[in-house]
């Protein structure tokens, strides 16, 4: 049996109720909104660059707490970050989150979201406001992303 | 009504445990489960009676259309139409698509207006999005009251009015477990000669239903609502519209004689079922709707009443819960939004506990944004669930407030 509390670790529960950066940024460079139609998440994702580096990141926006979570831990950790650090962060993150293997170099906070694997409904919620950011990141026209494109 | 505990019996799906405790499954609004009485009908069917219907001279053949054509018959006895009256379709949406197109199309012409309500399911709404894209016809919506969920009714005759040809509506909300007043919503729309269709997914299998009585000229629902399989379902139509109107789907079945150019078509209700039907989903949903009678609707209906109010009680004492739906006279389903906490984090959670809810906008987005929300969560019951069941899920949301708090 999957255990709730796999999915709903105290790290999650956390930044559920206290996001990270929770907050509108005033002129940044890339602003990027990641939807999920089915179930009405909805954040929207600030970013300032610095040449090629996140030098500031924040969002705002509601849904689950899988979601929340995901995209508060996203900010502290992008932070400071080169588009392509960023990239390879996620893809250990999508990595961990579809398989529950936990790379062992240490994601940090975002180890609290190895149980997601166990949730498939689950995972475009631990995704979405990932995908809005390396979207922006990419592509400065990049706006919208959807989990149902 | 006989008593709850055994009618359980009658539904193998419900023995059984989920995540470790015993299932509570409120979520019937979304599909019903199937009684033995039903699955052994299948079964019978496949194993003894199986053949394609209509043109066959075999004994097998001769079965199964007689067959069909009984469920046929058993349908319209069950909603008060008449044999011919009955289509078979794959579900309510199905339904509404036919009346979309096959009607719609026929009848409707630029500023033209279709009459919708604010709480209607994406099925009946955006087939008529699609007609009004094809033939230049306006939507316009009868508002809903705000969380109680009760239709603006003084609204009606001024927004009946105007070129309105069409008034769609549904009969119980899947969302906010309204019960509209579909008779007088059919009656005074007769008055002003405008056609309508009832969308009684929600109603036919959970409260008596006559179209007679209605006055409705369109009435759809699906079979997997009310004890039968997916996949089936019936459209009723007035018969002399029915018959009016041209075809929906073209292939066998539905045609008299063919040439290469041109076709005649069956009279209604064949012509507007193409291709091999679903022989079995019918035969099984006339067999549930005698499951269904020997309970009785009226004692379901009643059953469902008593639940939703004993529910919207025992939910109205956890603090920061909001309760969407009418406060008197609500059905069997129970919307509600708790806290700030996402209805999917509620339904996970209610899951780890056995109990099956649904979150999510319900096929009713615009709503949604009508009412201000992303999402609610929402448990419906049947015949077979009880108070007990309630306690259980209540005692788990307050569980959830804690653990989420």
């Amino acid at each position: 049996m999957q255990d709730l509390a796999d999915l709903y670790q105290a790290v999650i529960l956390d930044h559920n109720r206290r996001p990270r950066n929770f907050v509108a940024m005033e002129s940044p460079d890339r602003v990027a909104v990641g939807d999920n139609p089915v179930c009405g998440d909805h954040y929207t994702v600030f970013l300032r660059l610095e040449g090629d580096r996140i030098s500031e990141v924040s969002f705002q926006g509601a849904g689950c707490a899988i979601s929340k979570a995901s995209a508060s831990v996203m900010t502290s950790l992008l932070k400071g970050k080169t588009a392509e650090e960023a990239r390879k962060i996620y893809e250990k993150f999508h990595q961990m989150v579809t398989t529950g293997e936990v790379d062992p170099e240490n994601l940090s906070d975002l180890s609290a979201f190895a149980g997601v694997y166990q949730f498939p409904a689950r995972i475009k919620c631990a995704t979405l406001s990932w995908h809005a950011a390396l979207n922006a990141v990419a592509d400065p026209e990049a706006g919208k992303v959807s989990t149902e494109e | 009504m006989k008593a709850i505990e055994t009618l359980r019996k009658d539904f193998p799906i419900l023995h059984q445990q989920v995540n470790g405790f015993d299932l509570v499954y409120f979520d019937n609004a979304a599909t019903t489960q199937k009684p033995r009485a039903v699955l052994d009908v299948l079964m019978h069917y496949y194993e003894c009676d199986n053949s394609n219907v209509h043109r066959g001279i075999h004994t097998l053949s001769h079965r199964a259309t007689v067959a069909y054509e009984a469920a046929r018959e058993r349908v319209a006895s069950f909603i008060g139409a008449r044999t011919e009256e009955v289509v078979f379709t794959r579900g309510t949406t199905e339904g509404i698509n036919l009346v979309a197109r096959a009607w719609g199309d026929a009848n409707l012409r630029a500023g033209d207006r279709i009459l919708l309500t604010e709480m209607e399911h994406h099925s009946n709404l955006v087939p008529w999005q699609l007609l009004a894209e094809r033939t230049g016809a306006e939507l316009i919506f009868l508002p809903i009251t705000g969380d109680e969920g009760l239709l603006d009714l003084e609204r009606l005759d001024v927004l009946l009015s105007d070129g309105v040809k069409l008034f769609a509506f549904t009969h119980i909300s899947n969302a906010l477990g309204t019960i509209n007043p579909a008779g007088e919503l059919c009656r005074r729309a007769r008055e002003k000669g405008v056609i309508t269709l009832v969308d009684a997914a929600q109603s036919v299998g959970h409260a008596p239903l006559d179209v007679m009585d209605l006055g409705c000229d369109f009435l759809v629902f699906s079979g997997h609502k009310m004890c039968a399989p997916t996949g089936i379902g019936a459209l009723y139509g007035r018969f002399d519209l029915l018959q009016s109107l041209p075809p929906f789907h073209g292939g066998g079945e539905m045609i008299l004689t063919v040439d290469w150019l041109h076709s005649d078509w069956k009279r209604a209700p064949h012509k507007f079922e193409a291709g091999t039907p679903n022989i079995s989903g019918a035969i099984a949903l006339a067999a549930a709707m005698d499951y269904l009678d020997a309970i009785g609707r009226d004692a379901i209906f009643a059953h469902d009443r008593e639940l939703g109010a004993y529910a919207a009680d025992r939910l109205r004492e956890l603090p920061n819960l909001r309760l969407l739906g009418p406060r008197d006279e609500r059905s069997g389903i129970v919307s509600f939004h708790l806290n700030d906490i996402h209805s999917h984090d509620i339904v996970s959670f209610a899951d780890h506990r056995g109990i099956a809810l649904r979150g999510g906008h319900h096929c009713t987005q615009p709503l949604m944004r009508r009412l201000g929300l992303d999402s609610t969560t929402r448990a419906s019951f049947y015949f077979y669930n009880n108070r007990e069941e309630i306690d259980r899920f209540v005692e788990v949301l307050s569980e959830i407030q804690t653990f989420f708090g």
